[in-house]
């Protein structure tokens, strides 16, 4: 649980209390067959929706086949009561686990993919299961009776009870959804939606939290659609794994709102019944009017409020002031320097280090060194090489040869949030925020990823912000921040991990000689702490301020190195910047 | 005798493959303007297939007003004169609602678009199937021209062994032929193809060079439309149809595009012809409900093996 989120919870869980309350006191007086299937299926396709937020909306990651752990759901429950007459109290936790071990399956190939590819990848899923099954004969099974033990076997007399059932099942799904929101877990499922290698540099283990979430939500689903079996008593391959079981969840959850618990409870509430409705009334003389409805629903709904109907209606009419996020927790002095640091002692070691693009070496046998406390400036014209030299330390890219050590531990080969938690943080050329989120759990996200407690992350995110001049800024959204502010919210990113080594990829470009001086007066107060720094800059002036000494590459090579006020009257390096033309006349 | 089957069988698959593969391709290279070469992912292309099918039937079996030309000519003229009609709907469609989720509207925006643009093709989908369910019914009809029924036949070839050239396909696969190379020249030669590739490349700077970047989004799409909707109208000779049969070639037409290679119109139609083949070996050796299986499961190797395609190179940048 996130610091700070409890009283949030307590409100949220108030009102889906009273929410319950209120729905379950109408479906006593319902006494209509239709309606009380209708007050049954609501929260069924709600749960559904729930399911699909936990991937598609937290994490961003599309799915168009999550029919696929729905149809798993429904034919484990029926399939098991036919064969093996296993009630459905126990084949919908059957087939929850079944729903979790597809998506591990599913998972493990498919988060290789992004994007598009992975939005239809995961649309192919359910169809194949689709064919199969259909192949193997079960195109239509029904759930037999057991009347002689009928509770047992999940058979009522009283309709409502499914409703009553159905409504537990949907409370516990908006439970989970809202303990993830106000977790880690969800706002790395945040970060990694608005920018994956960000978080990943952060040191988040992407993949990892992906495919929890896929998990969580597979099993999800699973549960909706073995309890949706149970009522309906009547799976067929196209009624639980077809195209239009997938679009209900995609639709039900953009409709009401993406990434809040709340978005698909609102859009089930509305659009279910209003589509029944019409399917009942209009049904006989104009089939397919549900999903003409269900069409124009979502589409007017992108256009009109892209973000759902929970996010239009809470700026609206609930804007509140924006959260007092400036925490109260006291800004804690940096941490020691760890006790082995000695000033002066080979923090990285770089030897032989090359990477090629095709035929273009990129970085081609570079080797240097940092010291413990050192500030290193990497300078060199555009193309030199430089961000690539970083992509390769950082583990973007990986490496052709060489070695990259840090403090004696082999850096290249492991993943990017490997190395981030070796204690090397990094900021980007481009700035790569996650611009939605506020600036402190922008930080905080740094944090976690380090790997610390609740408690900690705040302090150190705190702290962060404190040592770079942001602490004020802390509730404002990432995404309105000027460049001077990112660039330094990007620094205070990767100082809440509390790194060893900083990788600085340019972080004075685009800013005015002002900023300039004032980004500088930070770095220099990063040095006095004792912070080791490596830095790419093109700005000389700054360079020769900040750095202690300079590495020059040129075509993927050192070409100089040394005191900057050596390196900058070497001949080679003012050959590689301003041409040999320039060098003549001087010397003439 | 046995192997006479065989070799009958295979021969049968291979010219099946060539021409029901190649109208694929003209399909798949509609869906290439669209997914390939302006990155949007459309649901709805099924749909607009679907469209061209019934477009054909209106003006060929339906509504007669080709009947003049005969049972012969008529349903492949039809066929064609559904591509203007599907480009108009096509090029409405981006105008007013595929334009405001994709396009230099979502340059650098959280997902670049993709969100929106599977969101309203999605609703564009479930709005033509079930729409189409209330306008044309729910019956299966078809484009009815006797050369369907009508074979020329090879051989015997080797003992009994003959082949089965179906007259319906054996046209429809030459109008795509001829389609796919008109648009190729189209594309690579005239001006307007070079301003729909520019714009598709970068659109921020093919606006600095004064190309009318919603506009040639809109004829791209609209083109991709009526691309697929001749297509359609070739099928509906040799298949009956209803308002969802879309759905059936979606995947067939993403297999195609993403095993050509993004971004390649010719890599697209072979993408397409690869997996008419597919379909058709695994004919030999699949139950018929398997076959449909079988287009699904080499559509994830491929997607997860060579998402660059078979004929394109990667192009993925940290």
């Amino acid at each position: 649980m996130r610091q700070g989120s409890r009283p949030r919870l307590r409100r949220n869980l108030t009102a889906l209390a009273v929410l319950c309350a209120v729905y379950l006191t109408v479906t006593a007086f319902v006494t209509n067959s239709y309606y009380q299937l209708i007050l049954t299926l609501l929260p069924v396709w709600a749960l559904f929706g729930v399911s699909w937020n936990i991937l598609s909306g937290y994490g961003g990651q599309l799915s168009f086949g999550h029919a696929s752990f729905f149809g798993i759901g429904a034919y484990t429950v029926t399939l098991a009561v036919v064969y093996w007459s296993l009630s459905p109290w126990l084949g919908i936790p059957l087939g929850m686990v079944l729903g979790g071990l597809a998506a591990v399956a599913i998972g493990l190939p498919t988060f290789r993919l992004r994007g598009h590819y992975f939005a239809l990848s995961m649309l192919a899923y359910p169809l194949a299961i689709l064919y199969v099954l259909q192949y193997l004969g079960f195109q239509e099974v029904s759930i037999p009776m057991h009347r002689e033990n009928p509770v047992a076997f999940m058979e009522f007399g009283e309709p409502r009870v499914y409703t009553l059932i159905a409504v537990c099942l949907l409370v516990g799904g908006v439970a989970v959804s809202l303990l993830i929101e106000n977790s880690r877990f969800g706002l790395a499922l945040l970060a990694i939606r608005q920018n994956e290698l960000a978080a990943e540099a952060a040191g988040l283990n992407a993949r990892l939290w992906k495919m929890r979430s896929l998990v969580v939500s597979g099993m999800m689903a699973a549960v909706a659609g073995g309890f949706y079996a149970r009522v309906l008593l009547v799976v067929t391959p196209e009624s639980v794994f077809g195209m239009l079981v997938s679009a209900q969840a995609v639709v039900v959850t953009l409709f009401g709102g993406v990434a809040s618990a709340w978005g698909p409870v609102i859009g089930a509430a509305v659009l279910v019944p209003l589509a029944e409705t019409l399917q009942a009334e209009l049904g006989t003389y104009l089939p397919g009017i549900q999903g003409v409805v269900y069409g124009v629903a979502i589409i007017a709904i992108m256009l009109l409020s892209p973000d759902g109907l929970f996010w239009t209606i809470r700026d609206r009419w609930f804007r509140r002031k924006a959260p007092d996020l400036v925490p109260d927790v006291a800004v804690l002095p940096p941490p020691a320097r760890r006790a082995t640091a000695r000033a002066g002692a080979p923090l990285l070691e770089v030897e032989n280090l090359s990477r090629a693009f095709g035929g273009l070496k990129a970085v081609s046998e570079v080797g240097f060194s940092i010291a413990e406390g050192e500030i290193l400036g990497i300078i060199g014209p555009n193309g030199a090489g430089k961000t690539t030299l970083f992509n390769v330390l950082n583990g973007v890219l990986s490496a052709d040869q060489g070695s990259a050590e840090l403090a004696g531990q082999q850096m290249l080969g492991r993943k990017i949030f490997e190395v981030c938690r070796m204690g090397v943080g990094r900021t980007f050329q481009v700035v790569r925020s996650f611009p939605r989120l506020p600036v402190l759990d922008n930080v905080i996200v740094g944090a976690y990823g380090a790997g610390q407690s609740d408690r900690g992350a705040l302090e150190s995110a705190v702290r962060a912000l404190h040592q770079v001049g942001l602490l004020g800024d802390s509730g404002v959204a990432a995404g309105q921040l000027t460049n001077k502010r990112l660039r330094l919210m990007e620094l205070a990113r990767a100082l809440a991990g509390n790194p060893r080594l900083l990788l600085l990829d340019e972080t004075l470009a685009g800013l005015g000689r002002e900023e300039c001086d004032d980004v500088l007066t930070v770095l220099a107060r990063l040095r006095e702490q004792g912070m080791t720094i490596c830095i790419i800059e093109h700005t000389m002036h700054a360079m020769m301020r900040l750095a202690d000494r300079l590495v020059v590459l040129d075509h993927g090579r050192v070409l100089a190195e040394g005191r900057p006020q050596a390196v900058v009257e070497d001949h080679s390096v003012i050959e590689a910047y301003l041409g040999k033309k320039w060098l003549t006349r001087q010397d003439a | 005798m046995d192997l006479e089957i065989l070799i009958e069988n295979v021969l049968n698959a291979l010219t099946a493959g060539i021409t029901i593969g190649s109208i694929y391709g003209l399909m798949c290279i509609g869906l290439g303007l669209i997914f390939g070469i302006m990155r949007i992912v459309n649901f709805a292309q099924g749909d607009l297939l679907m469209l061209g099918m019934f477009a054909s039937f209106y003006l060929v079996t339906e509504g007669r007003i080709l009947s003049f030309l005969g049972p012969y000519w008529g349903p492949f003229v039809g066929a064609i004169c559904a591509a203007p009609l599907v480009f108009a709907g096509g090029a409405l469609l981006h105008r007013f609602l595929i334009s405001r989720v994709s396009g230099l509207r979502t340059v650098g925006s959280l997902d670049e678009g993709h969100f929106g643009q599977l969101i309203v093709t999605l609703g564009i989908s479930l709005i033509l199937q079930n729409g189409g369910q209330i306008l044309f019914g729910s019956t299966p009809v078809a484009v009815r021209t006797p050369l369907s029924a009508e074979a020329f036949l090879i051989g015997p070839v080797y003992g009994g062994a003959t082949v089965f050239l179906n007259k319906a396909k054996l046209i429809a696969f030459l109008v795509a032929i001829l389609v796919a190379i008109a648009l190729y020249l189209t594309l690579e030669y005239t001006r307007l193809g070079k301003a729909l590739r520019a714009a598709a490349d970068n659109p921020t700077a093919a606006t600095y060079m004064g190309i009318d970047v919603d506009k040639a989004y809109r004829i791209a799409f609209g083109l991709g439309s009526g691309i697929t909707a001749i297509a359609g109208g070739l099928m509906a000779t040799y298949i009956s149809f209803g308002p969802f049969v879309g759905f059936d070639y979606v995947i067939i037409m993403y297999s195609g595009v993403v095993l050509g290679g993004m971004g390649s119109i010719f890599g697209a139609f072979w993408g397409g012809v690869t997996v008419g083949f597919v379909q058709q070996f695994s004919a030999l050796i699949l139950p018929p409900q398997l076959q449909n299986a079988a287009i699904f499961v080499v559509f994830l190797m491929i997607v997860l093996l060579r998402p660059q395609g078979l004929f394109g190179r990667s192009a993925e940048r940290a």
